[in-house]
């Protein structure tokens, strides 16, 4: 059974005031997350991440198409208690404490008043909410406030938790120790979701992604999948290499740049063709020995760019 | 059902902590410089206007409360965005908005039992100071029970107020809602009005609109039995009994509609 299993998820609004025309927020998205999956949604502003999050939290209705958590139907009540949910930039009721939020929200998922505040004090104190638990929420910073969301988030244990930018407003020693969390939720079984467009937290935490792009999926895969295909060169370390044999080289085309890592020593940027056996084989019978060859890949970055600079297409519908 | 009762407690904590409480302290102060006033310039009914006074009052800051909590209820949370984290919880939506609705009765309850508590010492104190032969010809004992019946279907008119501005908050502004639930509640204390002006129009087709206006609108008028309790004329029980039947199954009806426009929305 998967995590996370939604089928031409559709959702368009209708905007504008006097002759309105429907807008697509999201296009047929099909995707399955499995169990115990880190899963980074990743994608620019206005991509549709948050309109899928909010259409699993059941905060808006899909259009068309369906989507499933723990194998139910999304909203239903069962699923409720086993999910865990931070919105993007999340308010709270700031009147109440810290404390009394989470024991708030302990409350609806039924725990007794020991078991509230047992769970709310260890949550604060994973998330780094030390004394300031117990003033009113309207004093919290947008940082601290963050971390009360991952906090409530997690407060009923849940076996899938969906972090709409979880690292958003956090400082770097914040978003190291969230990221630390969810790396730990991941050890003990729970299902990441997570939206962002911070790749390199994808790309530190994520077994699977998912690239959207207005509203449509360009691209879902393990990020080696994506990423294996990408070689765009080689980086070729040798030694006892000539300067002479070095300036033939580049004058074939066969090293693109050429950075003296010490005496006779060099790491060489190859082209992807000729393949690097073949130069390799002339290095070596003008003196040179192969230290390491290694293929150079895109980053995540660059395949992101060049997946959502492709996507095309106007996200009004024609209307009738 | 115990989700209602978790987020209407919550409720009840934002009104406290909001100070709306507050409101209390502002009726004592309005009843008691009004009586030491009054007692100054009136001879012999000064518990009469105390009492007209006093249930006015009660009657009016239950209603500012009613409408400009009520109209927020909603309102609020989407625009802040803490429905965000609050609707994914266990629970149903139709469970958050009847546990909005019962926090801010229970607000509206407590206020009105403080206020009425007020009421009755500020006029059993005003009893002392009166003369025994004005107390002895008074239609009415100062601290007469039977009032009661009155703040009974001022707590049921203020409930009906509520479950109307909750009705709208669930789908306009707040300006728009307090202007709507303000409207209603103006034409609902002139609901008679309709029906006598169906009967005196030539046309049909009005006579037969004002008909479905009267029955459709709310008959606040039905709630204020103010006047009869200040001047001990006679409320029976079966009226009280069939208003608060009538303004109960209004109120059902009403939070039926906004729960089915509620339970639809998208929460953009």
């Amino acid at each position: 059974m998967d995590a996370i299993r939604t089928e031409a998820l559709t959702k368009h609004y209708k905007v504008g005031f006097w002759r309105p025309r429907p807008y697509l927020a999201l296009d047929r998205l099909t995707l399955q997350v499995s169990r115990g999956e880190v899963f980074g949604f990743l994608g620019p502003n206005g991509a549709g991440k948050t309109t899928t999050l909010k259409l699993l939290m059941q905060l808006i209705y899909p259009t068309s198409g369906r989507a499933e958590i723990l194998g139910r139907p999304v909203g239903d009540l069962s699923v409720k208690r086993r999910i865990g949910y931070l919105p993007e930039h999340p308010f709270f009721y700031d009147y109440l404490t810290a404390v009394e939020l989470l024991e708030y929200f302990a409350s609806l998922f039924g725990y007794a008043a020991a078991e509230r505040r047992a769970r709310a004090s260890r949550l604060l104190d994973e998330v780094g909410i030390g004394a300031e638990r117990r003033l009113q929420l309207r004093k919290f910073s947008k940082g601290m406030l963050q971390r009360v969301g991952i906090a409530q988030a997690l407060i009923n244990d849940p076996e899938v938790v969906f972090l709409d930018e979880p690292m958003s407003g956090l400082d770097p020693i914040g978003r190291r120790e969230i990221r630390e969390m969810i790396l730990r939720l991941r050890d003990q079984g729970t299902t990441v979701f997570f939206s962002s467009h911070v790749l390199s937290d994808a790309e530190t935490l994520c077994s699977r992604v998912a690239i959207m792009a207005k509203g449509r999926l360009v691209t879902a895969g393990t990020l080696s999948e994506m990423l294996a295909f990408q070689v765009r060169g080689w980086e070729l370390v040798v030694s006892g290499m000539s300067e002479a044999a070095l300036a033939a080289a580049k004058a074939r085309g066969d090293v693109l740049r050429a950075t003296a890592v010490g005496p006779g020593r060099f790491a060489l940027e190859l082209p992807l063709t000729p393949p690097p056996e073949r130069t390799l084989a002339t290095l070596v019978t003008q003196g040179a020995s192969l230290v390491s060859l290694t293929p150079i890949r895109d980053t995540l970055e660059d395949y992101f760019v060049k997946q959502v600079s492709g996507a095309t297409g106007s996200r009004f519908l024609e209307t009738a | 059902m115990k989700v209602v009762g978790l987020v209407a407690v919550n409720v009840f904590k934002e009104s406290v902590r909001d100070k709306v409480l507050y409101s209390i302290i502002a009726f004592a102060i309005v009843l008691i410089a009004s009586s030491l006033l009054i007692g100054n310039l009136t001879a012999g009914q000064d518990i009469k206007i105390i009492k007209d006074l006093g249930l006015a009052s009660i009657s009016m800051f239950g209603l500012l409360i009613a409408i400009f909590i009520g109209i927020g209820l909603v309102w609020k949370e989407v625009e802040k965005r803490s429905i965000y984290t609050l609707l994914p919880k266990p629970m149903r939506r139709h469970d958050f908005l009847l546990g909005k609705y019962c926090g801010l009765v229970l607000t509206l309850i407590i206020n009105v039992s403080v206020m009425t508590a007020a009421f009755y010492l500020v006029l059993a104190l005003m009893k002392q100071f009166e003369p025994a032969n004005i107390n002895a010809a008074a239609a009415a004992p100062a601290t007469d029970p039977g009032m009661l019946k009155a703040v009974v279907l001022i707590v049921l008119e203020l409930m009906l107020v509520t479950a109307i501005a909750l009705f709208f908050s669930t789908f306009s502004s707040p300006f728009l809602s307090a202007l709507l639930t303000a409207g209603l509640w103006v034409a609902g204390h002139f609901n008679a009005d309709l029906r006598n002006f169906g009967a005196v129009v030539q046309s049909p087709v009005l006579a037969q609109l004002t008909r479905v206006a009267y029955y459709v609108l709310p008959n606040f008028a039905a709630f204020d039995v103010k006047s009869q309790v200040v001047h001990a004329q006679p409320v029976p029980a079966s009226y009280v009994g069939l208003t608060f039947a009538y303004g109960l199954t209004y109120i059902v009806f009403v939070l039926f509609g906004a729960s089915l426009i509620f339970s639809r929305r998208d929460f953009k």
